[in-house]
């Protein structure tokens, strides 16, 4: 059964492209397969950064919201 | 002359099905994984720094990412505390009038004796962007397979111990070729 509890958390809130996706892309590689990741970012493009990078990697974007500047992704990693 | 054939006989070797299916499938897995080569050639921050951008992403991204060092490319992978490279006074010379490191980058425009890097440095810690030293890092610790180029150290006389630690083999244009056809995108930065 797929768990809904949020494992990890990345706050890359003030670091631009490249970092949260290569930050996250760090955090995630030690976690098991089917955990839930949230990251946290104030970067205006991570919002089709964060959609193109689960494509090319096979995560699963979940959730995405934002939260005046903040903007908040549920990944589940593959 | 005899000619003589080193073929075995067809049906010597029995082939298992399931093995031979199991084979292909893993074969194919590992075509699956896509790849980016980028050429480096360039020791200035306006180019090591998008080549290092792309790297580290394409590295985060699951694309398996080689970056070919040559020529003045090799300059920004020298390693702290090496300051003049080179045995003959040419090398040493064109040391001291570039030096080599990743926190000793100039622009190829806009240099104006250092006072280009120095605000784009100003506005790049006001922005929160990353510098190359933090982007090699994560490259690095991400898997980024640097490939210095042997003529280049050669020429600069650049020795490996004065290079940074993880770098790959030294290897020459016919293995930048062979990457660079083999992969699904290349780039020349």
């Amino acid at each position: 059964m797929p768990t809904t509890e949020i494992t990890t958390t990345v706050d890359a809130k003030g670091l631009s492209c490249p970092m949260p996706i290569v930050r996250t892309a760090q955090a995630m590689k030690p976690l098991p397969s089917g955990v839930l990741v949230e990251v946290l970012a104030t970067d205006p493009g991570s919002v089709k950064d964060f959609a193109a990078w689960c494509r090319s990697t096979g995560n699963e974007l979940i959730e995405q919201s934002v939260d005046g500047p903040v903007y908040r992704f549920i990944i589940r990693r593959k | 002359m005899t000619i003589q054939t080193l073929d075995p006989p067809i049906g010597s070797l029995p082939i298992d099905p399931f093995a031979a299916a199991i084979a292909e499938a893993e074969a194919e897995a590992e075509v699956a994984t896509k790849q980016l080569v980028i050429v480096n050639w360039s020791g200035e921050l306006d180019r090591i720094w998008p080549t290092l951008i792309l790297a580290s992403t394409a590295a985060a991204s699951g694309v398996q990412c080689k970056v070919f060092v040559t020529f003045w490319g090799l300059l920004p992978f020298v390693r702290d505390g090496v300051r003049i490279t080179g045995d003959n006074w040419m090398q040493r010379m064109l040391s001291f009038m570039q030096r080599p490191g990743i926190d000793h980058l100039k622009m190829s425009k806009m240099n104006f004796l250092g006072m280009g890097p120095w605000m784009i440095g100003k506005l790049r810690k006001q922005y929160k962007v990353a510098s190359p030293r933090e982007l090699l890092d994560a490259a690095t610790a991400l898997g980024v397979e640097f490939i210095p180029c042997q003529m280049s150290m050669d020429m600069f006389g650049i020795k490996r111990e004065d290079l940074i630690d993880g770098m790959g083999e030294p290897a020459g244009a016919a293995t930048a070729i062979e990457i660079m056809t083999e992969a699904n995108a290349s780039l020349f930065i």
